[in-house]
């Protein structure tokens, strides 16, 4: 019985994981096929018509119509195609960041270790949403990029990516760090640095191929932050600026909105919540998958009854 | 035991300072500048005046130098004047604290009490239906945007049964009960949001706990799971739970700030935000700076409290 439990638990544990990926799969999918609900519907995400406002679900529009009479399915697609692709920039961004300041502080320990490891922990301990609040308004031109020079929404999206991933590669940092310093005690980095070869390529072509599963782990957990991140700062109109639509500027209106059409603040909401939640069913997933156990009482049951 | 808390207060202190240095660059970073401002509202302002009035607000002097003016202004407890509410920052902050304090402290308590019973239960019916769907609970309430669960609970409370308001007033402001009806929403919305991450953290550290020998040893003495439990297991699986509580002050702040504007709960999240949405860049800031500040002195006092929940910390080395 207990045995046929744990057996259940783990199928389902790894389904669960697995059911997350085939989510994201599907959610990638219905994003990137925007231009083809387009025209299916014979409709787009930007045209406003103010004789369409709020309607219902149809066939014409199978979510109905938003305040400015635009279809919501539409406008879902698009909106995940940018929150998706800034959740994934920026994770990269921040797992890239995290993976170089992990290596060199658990390769060289000592003081670099030291100070390296203390930033991280000053970061993680910030409140960041205050932070990246204030970050979001800076004035670039002040240090000298000029966002004019390319246009309005990829400055959005940059300036957004950038900022996030500037505060999100610390749990990266920790546990490549982590890995890093068991890794260095191993007998075929001794041999290599005996051999003479550079630090950089022990680092690169050594190390850092014995922490792909970690590094994996780490930055699938995060991306389901880094989207939430986004999506509260583009709610509160300081991230992806309006009309391109994100998951969260499009809920920026529907608390105003909130009588006469919930539903404009139920699907893009849900969409995140969907997203987030399979990244960290995957991110779970992943980590069990490498770290199998169980504890003394799970054992003893399972002896006893099973 | 001593030395290793003057090195921590040394190392909050730093962080702290290096903030406020940071903050005090970012200033610099707002758009707008006030002289220039000034210059292009009056065409009577020539070059000379705004020479004269960056001397006499002392922006001529090199950055190092203004950042220790500043810093010694904000030392005497002068952080510069609020343009959105024409008071000085601080007095503006302290109120707005306050009511975040209150709002977090209820928050606290409520997911403490839900997640300590959760995780232990989770953690001694391991891997059974249980165990698993306290899990996919606690992944819900992690992934769930804050804003959209406020906007959900405001649908169902206030829109659609209309119990609870949608509005939050700090305590003391009007009727007790008043007051108290309007916290629920934001309380139920923070909490929901951290109660995920603190049974996960009680789980995974009761079950580090349970495969220790020594627990091997009291199960085999015949003691029953409840008794290795309560009376060998949990207490030293809570000392982790306590350091990892603390570094989460920061995400908790993080959530107070999301729930305050959703329910217009007038505290420093909140404030900071108006301040941002109205150019009032020295009062968004010197709250950034409060903030910070705030979490990383909940951090030392959790620091200072695990001397009481372990023994065997003597502090010797800080490795």
């Amino acid at each position: 019985m207990t045995r046929l439990q744990l057996i259940f638990y783990h199928l389902l544990r790894h389904r669960l994981a697995m059911i997350s990926g085939g989510i994201l799969v599907v959610l990638v999918l219905f994003s990137i096929s925007a231009p083809l609900l387009e025209i299916i519907l014979k409709s787009d995400a930007s045209t406003v018509d103010l004789f369409s406002r709020f309607l219902s679900y149809s066939l014409m529009h199978p979510l109905g119509t938003d305040e400015l009479g635009r279809d919501l399915l539409i406008r879902l697609a698009y909106g995940g195609q940018v929150s998706l692709m800034v959740g994934l920039s920026a994770a990269m961004f921040a797992s890239i960041i995290g993976t170089v300041i992990g290596l060199v502080s658990g390769y060289y320990g000592g003081w670099i270790d030291n100070l390296l490891m203390r930033i991280t922990d000053s970061i993680i301990a910030l409140p960041l949403l205050p932070l990246l609040i204030v970050l979001a308004v800076i004035d670039l031109s002040k240090l000298g990029i000029f966002p004019d020079s390319f246009n309005e929404t990829d400055a959005g999206l940059y300036r957004i990516i950038a900022i996030v991933a500037l505060v999100g590669w610390t749990g990266v940092a920790r546990l490549v760090r982590g890995t890093t310093v068991a890794v260095r005690q191993q007998l075929y980095v001794t041999a290599a640095r005996s051999l003479g070869i550079p630090t950089r390529r022990i680092l690169f072509s050594h190390i850092l191929p014995a922490l792909s599963s970690p590094i994996i782990v780490a930055t699938t957990l995060s991306v389901g932050n880094i989207i939430l991140f986004e999506s509260i700062l583009s709610f509160l109109g300081l991230g992806i600026n309006p009309p391109t639509p994100s998951w969260g500027n499009m809920l920026t209106n529907a608390q105003e909105l909130i009588f006469e059409a919930p539903k404009l603040a139920f699907f893009p909401g849900m969409f995140i919540f969907l997203t987030v939640l399979s990244f960290n069913f995957l991110g779970d997933g992943l980590q069990d998958a490498l770290t199998p156990g169980t504890n003394l009482l799970g054992q003893k049951s399972k002896r006893m009854k099973g | 035991m001593a030395s290793y808390l003057i090195s921590r207060l040394a190392q909050t202190v730093t962080v702290i300072l290096v903030m406020s240095f940071i903050v005090y660059m970012l200033l610099g970073l707002m758009p707008g500048d006030p002289i220039d401002l000034m210059v292009s509202a009056d065409p009577n302002l020539t070059s000379e005046d705004a020479a004269r009035l960056k001397a006499l607000y002392g922006l001529d002097q090199p950055l190092g130098k203004r950042y220790l003016n500043w810093l010694a202004a904000a030392l005497q407890g002068d952080f510069g004047f609020s343009r959105l509410y024409a008071k000085p920052v601080f007095v503006v902050l302290v109120p707005a604290l306050k009511n975040t304090l209150i709002l977090m402290g209820i928050a606290f308590l409520v997911s403490v009490c839900i997640a300590i019973p959760a995780g232990i239960y989770a953690a001694r019916k391991i891997h059974s239906p249980l165990d698993y769907s306290i899990n996919l609970l606690c992944f819900a309430g992690i992934s769930v945007p804050p804003f959209w669960l406020a906007l959900m609970l405001i649908l169902l409370f206030s829109v659609t049964l209309g119990w609870l308001p949608a509005n939050a007033v700090p305590l003391g402001h009007s009727d007790f009960w008043d007051t108290t009806k309007a916290l629920v929403l934001p309380v139920i919305t923070l909490s929901i949001v951290s109660i995920g991450g603190v049974t996960r953290y009680v789980r995974s550290s009761l079950n580090e706990s349970l495969r220790q020998d020594y627990i091997r040893t009291a199960l085999s003495k015949g003691l029953s799971d409840h008794q290795v439990i309560r009376r060998h297991a949990l207490r030293n699986s809570m000392i982790p739970v306590v350091t990892i509580l603390s570094l989460d002050a920061g995400a908790f702040f993080s959530g107070a700030l999301i729930t305050e504007i959703m329910f217009g709960y007038p505290g420093v999240g909140k404030l900071i935000f108006d301040a941002i949405q109205s150019n009032d860049y020295n009062l968004a800031l010197v709250g950034l700076l409060l903030s910070t500040a705030v979490t990383l002195a909940a951090n030392f006092l959790a620091d200072i409290s695990y001397v009481a929940l372990d023994p065997r910390v003597t502090f010797q080395s800080n490795q």
